[in-house]
């Protein structure tokens, strides 16, 4: 999207501007949230053709062809179906591939979104992956036992129900940031864990959400579910899992995240209490009741991405799957999505679209083997996202690209003089 | 939560604590009586004793000693649920699953990885860098340990290039986190998937679907002449492996060096407080980066036991949370080795225990394995008395 994104005023306001995010914000958190506020949409760009540029360095290392296995993987994402010059066949096989692009898109918006609210909140937020399967264990379980309730409550039962389980899961984390001060980096690492061991205790033979199938019972896996609780496909063909509609749960989740952030006495008390707990306190807010809040928030997106993916597409969920995501899995890559994305709603989308993408044209099922092994481009798909993670902690290597280059970029202007204080008044008037 | 605070008059609270404590370890012995070697029969004086254990808590708590006072409680009534439950199962099953030996040599097997990675932890954190990144130091050091072996032909080489690899991967965090003041934790994120993705990377590009050969050389164990014959000892610690021994040792070489040496000393100064740190002449930089190249060398260590010591070869994200749960021993053990290795023993224990369960259940014998985690949350939310990091972990700093 534009640089003229509608989030920027406002966030650089309470940011103390540019220059100073070290002077305003005593967070590490918040302080790296006000340097990814600070470089407009060249730095993201910057990043990201960066990483790939490295990422090419490996394939060129290992002795394949970096230009037409990137370009494989692109043909694999479907994003060649906008060309209008691509013949009918093309047209068909793209659009079979961009619908799974954009499949995967939908819960990278949303985990996206569950780390960026606690970026701008001055919270870190690993937590996505435990969130997300919480939502999904809560989903899957909804979704297959009131078999027979009219579709519309049923999807929205499953759905509420998830979101609020995320909410409850992440909410721990708060609780105890707001009780104990304990940090909510390591209680949300291990409430992920804690998150992939219940749902290999549920979901495991015998376990006690194991599937009901008389044929499956030697299966690890939970029941499939039911029809009515299924999100209906809008694009493509429902047997071939087509495009289902949480693509538009995922963006309108986007705008309530602006509205929110922006646009509400509860966004405004979260972000001050983010940028300087001690100053908040003083104005009157309460500092442990927002920490709370924030993650529950955090846990609802992720939540109702679980929800969304078992909903859409997924309809069961299997012990191995779990365990194989436990490192790996979107809620994962939603911290990526989110640094990438400089914390922002649209920002998080583009960058949503540009890891769902990645991840969709490297799979076993879209890349072409012949060019380049789908295994060896998984990895390789893990070797980008861990360099836009690591170039973007250390935003000043791209801010350094660009003061150098600064002829080219003439709109950027040098950082202006630290304007310290301006949230602490803020939050005091 | 943290309320008490003592305020009356010093005997009484003495007696408190005390009465707390035997609380606790009264829990341990009604569930104890009920196990293998005693194997009580009979629920009654288990139950008595958990009751006791339960009431010494209150008295506890009546003496302003809340913490211990509800661990007395919590241990009471675990323990006499533990013990009433062993008493109603088969002493078959029982003497299965609670061989002790077994489970001595199992604890240790587990905990050997969490060991070293938690060293690495304690050392980069006392520092003052945080280190969320050791989960992929030690997935570095169990792929290039298994690799370099294979290749070179020598387990003790293969060590050393794990240990390389390791450091490799500090060094980059050392370096973002130290000379670009970074974020810390995210720098380390980002270091878990890159080394999730470029050992990947190059086992399938190297070995494909074959995965690594059976015939690399691995580290060898340790049989102790003398003990391994005993029938207990020998089966709980007469086989152990090197690299065990080598974890035992470094904790205790890793306390002297952090709390009887100079230069142990200066590096928990940096930890705490830089600029004092280095109004004395210490260099900052310098220490820190020493700290986390060791710290990646460390937890390479633990990686390389993982792939050539325990299991004998390699898979994709072999190490599977086992640097988070080194990362939780870091916190549950006080920044301090010898607490770190009781975490990491208590947590091979669950594991251990877990691998043994499923005589029982199969099922709940799963949830085992969030136990650790579920032990630092509770950790981390100061029930078991505040688990305070170095003063200025995570913290870029900025010379004047």
């Amino acid at each position: 999207m534009s640089d003229t994104d509608p989030v920027e005023p406002q966030a650089g306001q309470a940011l103390a501007g540019e220059g100073g995010p070290e002077a305003a914000a005593t967070t590490s958190a918040a302080r790296l949230a006000a340097y990814l506020q600070g470089g407009g949409v060249i730095v993201p760009l910057l990043t990201a053709v960066l990483a790939f540029f490295v990422g090419g360095l490996v394939i060129l290392i290992t002795g394949h062809n970096p230009i037409s296995t990137y370009k494989a993987i692109f043909n694999g994402t479907g994003l060649n179906w906008i060309f209008p010059w691509i013949s009918s066949d093309d047209r068909t096989t793209a659009a079979l591939n961009l619908q799974q692009t954009l499949i995967t898109t939908t819960p990278l918006i949303l985990t996206g979104l569950a780390v960026a609210f606690a970026f701008r909140c001055g919270l870190f937020n690993i937590g996505g992956q435990g969130q997300y399967l919480v939502g999904s264990y809560v989903a899957v379980w909804v979704g297959s036992s009131f078999a027979g309730m009219p579709r519309l409550a049923h999807v929205l039962l499953a759905m509420v129900l998830a979101t609020v389980a995320g909410a409850v899961w992440a909410g721990i984390a708060g609780l105890l940031k707001a009780v104990a001060g304990a940090h909510e980096v390591i209680s949300t690492i291990m409430l992920n864990w804690i998150a992939v061991w219940v749902g290999a205790y549920l979901f495991q033979l015998n376990g006690p959400l194991q599937n009901s199938d008389p044929a499956q019972q030697s299966v690890p896996v939970s029941s499939d579910v039911a029809a009515s609780a299924k999100l209906p496909v809008f694009w493509g063909d429902p047997e071939l899992q087509g495009l289902h509609i949480g693509i538009f749960i995922a963006l309108a989740a986007a705008v309530v995240f602006w509205v929110l952030l922006n646009r509400s006495t509860t966004g405004y008390e979260v972000r001050a209490v983010g940028f300087n707990p001690e100053a908040a306190r003083y104005g009157g807010i309460s500092v442990s009741r927002n920490y709370i809040l924030v993650m529950a928030v955090c846990g609802a997106f992720a939540g109702l991405a679980g929800s969304v993916d078992l909903l859409g597409w997924q309809f069961h969920i299997a012990t191995n799957d779990i365990l194989n995501s436990a490192n790996v899995g979107l809620g994962f890559f939603g911290i990526a999505v989110a640094l990438l994305g400089r914390n922002t709603a649209s920002g998080t989308v583009v960058a949503a679209l540009l890891f769902g993408a990645l991840l969709t044209g490297t799979s076993q099922r879209n890349l072409d083997p012949t060019i380049f092994e789908p295994e060896l481009a998984g990895n390789l798909t893990l070797i980008i996202q861990g360099l836009v993670v690591l170039i973007v902690s250390a935003d000043v290597i791209v801010l350094t690209m660009l003061r150098r280059g600064r002829g080219i970029f003439r709109r950027r202007t040098p950082p202006a003089p630290a304007a310290p204080a301006a949230p602490e008044a803020e939050a005091a008037s | 939560m943290s309320t008490a605070v003592a305020t009356k008059a010093p005997p009484r609270v003495l007696q408190a604590r005390y009465t707390g404590w035997a609380g606790i370890a009264l829990g341990f012995v009604a569930w104890f009586i009920a196990l293998p070697p005693a194997l009580v029969r009979t629920p009654v004086p288990s139950i008595l004793i958990g009751l006791l254990a339960i009431t010494a808590g209150a008295w506890a708590i009546g003496g302003d000693e809340q913490r211990l006072g509800w661990g007395a409680i919590a241990a009471g009534l675990v323990g006499g649920t533990g013990a009433v439950a062993a008493t109603q199962s088969g002493t078959g099953n029982l003497e299965d699953v609670v061989a002790w030996s077994a489970l001595i040599a199992a604890t240790l097997r587990y905990a050997t990885p969490l060991i070293f990675g938690a060293l690495g932890g304690i050392v980069s954190e006392r520092s003052g860098v945080v280190n969320v990144g050791l989960e992929g130091m030690m997935l570095m050091g169990a792929f290039f340990g298994i690799f370099g072996a294979d290749l070179l032909d020598s387990w003790f080489l293969g060590l050393l290039v794990g240990m390389a690899a390791g450091g490799a991967l500090a060094l980059v965090h050392a370096y973002f986190s130290i000379a670009l003041r970074a974020d810390q934790i995210v720098s380390g994120i980002a270091l878990n998937f890159l080394a999730l993705g470029i050992t990947g990377y190059i086992f399938l590009d190297h070995y494909g679907d074959q995965g690594t050969p059976d015939n690399i050389p691995r580290v060898p164990d340790i049989s102790i002449p003398g003990v391994k014959n005993l029938s207990f000892f020998g089966d709980a610690i007469g086989h152990a492996n090197t690299l065990t021994w080598v974890a035992l040792i470094l904790v205790v070489a890793l306390t002297v060096f952090l709390f009887r040496t100079p230069r142990g000393l200066r590096l928990r100064s940096v930890g705490e407080h830089p600029r004092a740190a280095e109004t004395v002449g210490i260099s900052v930089p310098r220490t820190r980066y020493m700290a986390v190249v060791l710290s990646g060398m460390f937890a390479a260590l633990g990686g390389a036991y993982l792939s050539i010591g325990f299991v004998g070869s390699f898979n994709q994200g072999m190490t599977a949370g086992r640097g988070f749960i080194a990362l939780a021993a870091v916190i549950f053990g006080k920044w301090h080795p010898a607490g770190a290795l009781g975490a990491a023993l208590l947590f091979g224990f669950s594991t251990a225990l877990a691998q043994r369960l499923p005589a029982f259940s199969p099922s709940t014998a799963v949830l085992f394995q969030a136990l650790p985690y579920v032990l630092t949350l509770i950790a981390v939310a100061g029930v078991i008395g505040r688990s305070r990091p170095p003063a200025a972990v995570g913290q870029p700093y900025v010379k004047e």
